[in-house]
């Protein structure tokens, strides 16, 4: 990326509103709030391409935690950062909150 | 090249220190008592109490002796006191500093007690002290500098921001010439393939396999159960789920260099560029390593807010996490979370802790330091005789 090309993009982010999510990168299954989260629809962008999109989000989600983009069935491998996190504990709807509670390690049996 | 802005001590084996410390250095706990005497007799010194040097043996002994001598090595001590209850021992730890050319002496309290130990100690830890007054600031290149990375109480804004912000550095760092150490062996699971693919060159990647392979043996033959303690409490709380998301955030902070070495813990690197070392994630056993294998500066990314400090390790600590850095903001020298709001790019937030790094390097205390945070936790390896 050229110098004016990155300044016009730092121009840009400045103008835009705050997101309530980011995403690492295209294809992943989940985005993590940037804020707190109510339920309704959000500003999610996409940290590789930049690409925003909204999303409906179906619980509060807290800053740092994640929301489903996408529905995963159970057992299914669970992506972010392009790469596999866990597996889905249960059937997970996109919009619901993915935490502990419905995903754990694939490598690590006796952790979570 | 020396930038003429940036500054710091040239030690008598070459290497380049930020910090000027007379350090009075125990061998073992029971010395601990008279090396804090030493201190408070002669204010300006630093005593670095732990808690283990009796009955080791093995490479746990090894590994002891190996961190207590680099310590004192480390080019951010002027000069260095060494006390032991034994005298063996404490030649063993004088000798090991000795090849820094740094002024060491050791002294040990059989025979003598800790009152005729103290004054001994104390009249050679003054005249050192003096003499490092003395030491004068000369020019030095960033790239001399050896910086240590290794986030803590992560959760999903370290891998998001505050470590892609030291990977920028580290790239930088290592493009410069310089040489930057990680490690964590365990958490890089999930991403362990990733760190396998940037090894240099085969030997590396061999090393680095059978280092990672022989820590998570060593874990899951203990046989215990992991939940609540990797990820930890905190990692949860910040959104963490697994420890693969844990280690893909922490690997974030490596940048895109390749892996030149895979070092045993405390080792000195011997390669310039990105070092990863056989290591303990628990963040004062880690930083300690990294003081006694020669790094100078730390950077400590940190979600949740992690607060540890080092004695003689400047720590640099930036968060993400907008909640951290208003409720925790003296322990943070360093808020990225605009990268969150998108009101900046990668490239500004590396901009600034490079400021912030040349800052610290020319004397600046980090909150750490002036917080007093002087966490210094050997590794133990298995328990003593």
């Amino acid at each position: 990326m050229s110098q004016a090309d990155s300044q016009a993009l730092e121009e840009r982010r400045g103008a835009s509103a705050a997101p309530g999510f980011l995403i690492h990168n295209e294809g992943d299954h989940v985005a993590v709030a940037v804020q707190d989260v109510q339920p309704g629809r959000h500003l999610a962008v996409y940290m590789d391409s930049e690409r925003e999109i909204t999303i409906s989000v179906l619980e509060a989600i807290p800053l740092g935690h994640k929301v489903a983009l996408s529905d995963l069935d159970e057992g299914q491998a669970v992506i972010e950062y392009g790469l596999p996190i866990g597996l889905a504990r249960r059937p997970i709807q996109a919009g619901q909150h993915v935490h502990t509670h419905n995903i754990r390690s694939a490598r690590w049996q006796n952790s979570i | 090249m020396a930038e003429q802005h940036l500054s710091g001590y040239r030690r008598p084996d070459g290497r380049v220190g930020i910090r000027n410390h007379v350090v009075i250095l125990p061998v073992d706990d029971l010395s601990n008592a008279v090396c804090e005497a030493v201190a408070r007799t002669v204010p300006g010194t630093l005593a670095l109490p732990h808690a283990y040097g009796r009955l080791q043996y093995g490479a746990d002994l090894e590994l002891t002796f190996r961190t207590l001598a680099g310590t004192g090595a480390n080019p951010n001590v002027a000069a260095v006191v060494v006390i032991g209850i034994e005298p063996n021992w404490t030649q063993r730890i004088v000798e090991g500093i000795a090849p820094s050319g740094k002024p060491v002496e050791g002294f040990s309290i059989e025979r003598f007690g800790d009152l005729k130990t103290l004054e001994k100690a104390a009249r050679v830890a003054q005249l050192m002290l003096q003499d490092a007054s003395e030491q004068r600031r000369e020019p030095l290149a960033r790239e001399e500098v050896i910086i240590s990375i290794k986030c803590g109480e992560s959760d999903t804004t370290t891998g998001l921001a505050s470590c892609p912000t030291v990977a920028q550095v580290v790239d930088r760092h290592v493009q410069a010439g310089g040489t930057v150490i990680f490690g964590e062996t365990s958490e890089l699971t999930g991403g362990e393939h990733l760190i396998a693919q940037r090894c240099i060159d085969e030997a590396v990647r061999s090393r680095f396999q059978a280092m990672y392979d022989g820590y998570i043996r060593e874990i899951e033959a203990s046989g215990a159960n992991l939940l609540g303690s990797q990820p930890t409490q905190g990692n949860i709380r910040g959104g963490l789920s697994t420890i693969e998301e844990k280690a893909l955030g922490n690997i974030a902070k490596t940048g895109t260099v390749p892996v030149v070495d895979a070092l045993e813990p405390a080792q000195a690197p011997t390669r310039r560029g990105l070092n990863f070392m056989d290591s303990s994630s628990a963040a004062a056993e880690f930083i300690t390593l990294m003081g006694a294998a020669g790094a100078v500066l730390h950077l400590f990314p940190t979600g949740q807010g992690n607060i540890v400090g080092h004695p003689i390790v400047p720590v640099i600590k930036i968060t993400a996490n907008p909640l951290t850095a208003q409720t925790m903001a003296e322990h943070i020298d360093l808020d990225v979370s605009g990268l969150l709001r998108r009101e900046y790019g990668l490239r500004e937030a590396g901009d600034r802790l490079m400021a912030l790094i040349d800052r610290t390097i020319n004397g600046r205390l980090t909150c750490a330091e002036a917080l007093g945070h002087r966490e210094f936790v050997l590794t133990k390896l298995y328990r003593s005789a």
